[in-house]
């Protein structure tokens, strides 16, 4: 049988809690990005352009959406003879079924798949971050420094380095030191969750791991358990445009910095194209009673009202005299005419009757998950119906189909939490 | 699989000055970003007919990669599938096609060894929806040999570029005259038509030793009072694009909502091949009116009631009025354009002023040294 040289395991599996109802119906890697993107678009799109051809997708929360959006992988040239995209939820066993516990659980569930292309290399990454990057490059570093294993790093403000596994290296970028999640963080040289290992040296670790813990994990485990047994790791250096988008505010950040002139992260370039599933999508449209400055508007949108530094998604419709400032409008949403609606991420489908104001009043903590909301932010779940002539305050967040009693006098105040369907 | 497909897409000469010079009119681009051909394609996807022939024979070469993945239209299947046909590639009989029912007679093979009982004729030039079937069903009820599909364009098209029909109170058609001199009839052919297999190779066996033309004259006119020829009134939109004019029309018709949503939105679509090009995009300077503005556009100046094909550029100062500007074009600072058709991948310096006054509609070709981004 032919072999692969690399095949690439892409863990999607994660609900992104950070994200708060935005991933209620959906896992992370499905949510949009940029407009007319999902996150998972820029890994998919990353492994066809650096040349890797067989990947495999590991799910678990809330597939439904990742696995209709991927297909048999055409849209990313992963529709093929021999390899392509294969989607790799948990399964049953000889006696058990299994959820996926872990990062390296996962993978070490779907070691057939993996021998079944017989590799010399496997190459882990994770379907939730934005970044144009090429693996083949990782690899070439990879295999001149004849590692056993290389982890991509990149460095970031010292302050956000607890939340991510913080590496120490030598001069010839050899690891030395590997922390997951530091409270006192010694480097601001970050792992950014993408592995390249000899499929050799990983199949072993993972089942000599699997046995020691019950979740097993990259990052807790794997690694510790790599440097301990003396093998040769080693850091790759990428200093391109690379964003987590884990948390509400990051993910609104992180697209609005598309809109800029000349955007950090830019999507206009020949080069590196980012491939997605759209199907087939008339041009947008701006009506004579629009106005659209510093934006970005995706096919098939509609635009008859005022729309400002945001990102608006496939077959929008902004009805007549609405302003949308500092906002992400996702894929088909429905927008009324007369509304405001300031610094608000509208996930997809939703509808927004007509007179409707959002980003009033003065900030609140929110009520129920400070944790999650806790920034101007307004955030709607997906398919959610916000009735007409409603005020809804800072830092709040609503799911569900909403009816005008459902807000005191027609107001929400301020970091309220109104979900309707059930879902937290 | 009751009828097999024929687009005719051998048209691509003087008609439209010198946009149809490195295209075929039915690779003419349409709505932003579709081709012409896209809407007889999705018609026939839509209307379930799995065995379609495109016959090419002018400027063929961009229509052939617009269609060379036939997948984006769900052709490509292992029952029927999308066959190319030009007039270059057919042995003994390989000479140029004097008209589409000779194009039809140099690929008879193709016809006979088809086993679909009926087949659907279309023009490739042409901008509309059709569900095939509800034409079939016509015909056979009206136990027609031909049926046309016919329509009448009223004051918004030049009937004397058509073949015009009179009909009788039963929708026989009882005048055929092609592109008559002079007409005061609107009833027009559409160049659609529905025709027995058996029947269409029959008749062009029976001419095969004349001089065959174009199915109008050929087969149309000559067999008008021998056989049952009925017209299908078409309702919706329709309309060929074999003009300066008319294709200017069509592509405006899009600002208008209703049209839009007909082709795009009311189940079923229209297709085209599929480009991944990121969302159009606004910057500080744009001012951007009553306008269809294609992915991959980058807008800094005003644009008014105009079409933006894909990966346009429009520089800061810029004016854009009432004008179509094809793909990948790239529009400097301080430009003017008004009435006018930017052919593509042309790169318009700055504060060049392109204006056209009164009712023409002026096509640009520039050649100037392509600006690199």
């Amino acid at each position: 049988m032919l072999r692969k040289e690399t095949v690439a395991m892409l863990l999607a599996g994660g609900q992104g809690s950070r994200l708060g109802v935005l991933t209620n119906k959906l896992a992370k890697p499905a949510v949009s990005f940029g407009g007319k993107y999902k996150i998972i678009d820029f890994t998919l799109s990353n492994c066809i352009n650096s040349g890797i051809d067989t990947v495999g997708v590991l799910t678990q929360y809330q597939p439904l959406r990742l696995n209709r959006h991927i297909g048999i992988g055409i849209p990313w040239d992963l529709d093929r003879n021999y390899g392509g995209v294969s989607i790799l939820p948990p399964y049953i066993k000889a006696t058990v079924g299994e959820w996926y516990s872990g990062t390296a659980n996962a993978i070490y569930q779907n070691k057939e798949f993996i021998d079944y292309y017989n590799p010399e290399y496997v190459i882990i990454l994770s379907a939730d971050h934005v970044y144009k990057m090429d693996y083949e490059m990782m690899l070439n570093f990879h295999k001149e420094r004849k590692a056993d294993l290389t982890i991509a790093a990149i460095q970031i403000p010292i302050e956000e380095a607890h939340r991510y596994g913080v590496i120490i290296e030598d001069v010839q970028n050899k690891i030395i030191d590997f922390e997951e999640k530091p409270q006192n963080p010694k480097n601001n040289l970050i792992s950014m969750g993408i592995y390249i290992f000899n499929w050799k040296l990983l199949k072993s670790a993972l089942a000599s791991n699997d046995l020691l813990h019950r979740k097993s994990d990259f990052g807790k485990h794997i690694i510790p358990y790599c440097k301990h047994i003396g093998c040769n790791i080693y850091a790759y250096h990428f200093d391109g445009f690379w964003r987590d988008v884990g948390t509400l505010q990051s993910y609104w950040e992180t697209n609005m910095e598309l809109v800029k002139i000349v955007p950090d992260f830019n999507l206009y370039e020949e080069f590196w194209q980012i491939y997605s599933n759209n199907g087939s999508l008339p041009p947008q449209y701006t009506a004579e009673t629009a106005e659209v400055k510093t934006c970005i508007i995706s096919e098939a949108a509609e635009v008859y009202g005022k729309v400002y530094n945001s990102v608006i998604g496939n077959s929008v419709h902004i009805g007549k005299d609405s302003i949308i400032w500092n906002s992400i409008v996702m894929d088909n949403c429905q927008v009324g005419e007369g509304c405001v609606i300031r610094n608000s991420i509208l996930a997809e489908e939703v509808i927004i009757g007509n007179g409707v104001e959002m980003g009033t009043g003065e900030w609140k903590e929110n009520i129920v998950d400070p944790e999650i909301y806790n920034s101007d932010l307004i955030v709607i779940g997906e398919s959610s119906v916000i009735p007409d002539g409603v005020k809804i305050g800072k830092n709040s967040a609503i799911s569900g189909i909403t009816d005008y009693e459902d807000y005191e006098g027609g107001i929400l105040p301020p970091g309220s939490y109104l979900v309707k369907d059930g879902v937290i | 699989m009751r009828a097999l497909g024929v687009i005719f897409a051998g048209k691509g000469n003087d008609e439209l000055q010198g946009l149809t010079n490195k295209r075929a009119v039915a690779a003419m681009p349409i709505a932003g970003k579709y081709r012409a051909i896209d809407f007889a394609l999705s018609n026939m996807t839509n209307s379930h007919i799995q065995n379609v022939a495109i016959i090419t024979q002018n400027n063929a070469r961009s229509l052939i990669e617009h269609v060379n993945s036939s997948k984006w239209w769900d052709f490509g299947r292992k029952q029927g599938g999308l066959f190319v046909f030009s007039s270059a590639t057919l042995g003994d009989s390989s000479y140029f096609y004097s008209g589409t029912a000779d194009m039809l007679y140099q690929n008879i093979e193709y016809l006979k060894k088809s086993h679909e009982p009926y087949v659907i004729l279309t023009s490739g030039d042409s901008v509309y929806k059709m569900d095939y079937n509800k034409l079939l069903e016509y015909h056979i009820s009206k136990k027609a040999d031909i049926t046309i599909v016919c329509k009448d364009i009223g004051s918004s098209d030049n009937p004397t570029r058509f073949g015009v029909v009179e009909v009788d109170s039963d929708n026989k058609i009882i005048q055929f005259e092609e592109k008559p001199l002079e007409t005061e009839n609107t009833y027009v052919s559409t160049g659609i038509y529905v025709i027995r297999r058996r029947q269409l190779i029959d008749m062009l066996e029976e001419l095969s030793a004349d001089k065959r033309q174009d199915i109008a004259t050929s087969i149309v006119m000559r067999y008008l009072k021998k056989k049952r020829m009925y017209a299908y009134d078409m309702k919706d939109y329709w309309k060929n694009i074999s003009s300066v004019e008319a294709y200017y029309e069509a592509n405006m018709d899009f600002l208008n909502k209703d049209i839009r949503n007909h082709f795009f939105k009311d189940d079923p679509i229209i297709y085209s091949k599929v480009y991944d090009l990121p969302p159009a995009k606004y910057n500080v300077g744009s001012a951007v009116k009553n306008s269809l503005i294609s992915s991959g556009s980058i807008i800094n100046g005003t644009v008014e009631n105009s079409i933006l094909f894909k990966t346009v550029f429009v520089g800061e100062g810029s004016v854009i009025k009432n004008s179509i500007i094809l793909d990948d074009v790239y529009v400097g600072k301080d430009v003017i354009i008004e009435n006018c058709i930017i052919e593509s991948r042309d790169t318009l310096r700055d504060k060049s002023i392109y204006v056209e006054n009164g009712r023409n509609i002026n096509v640009i070709i520039e050649k100037n040294e392509r600006y690199i981004m």
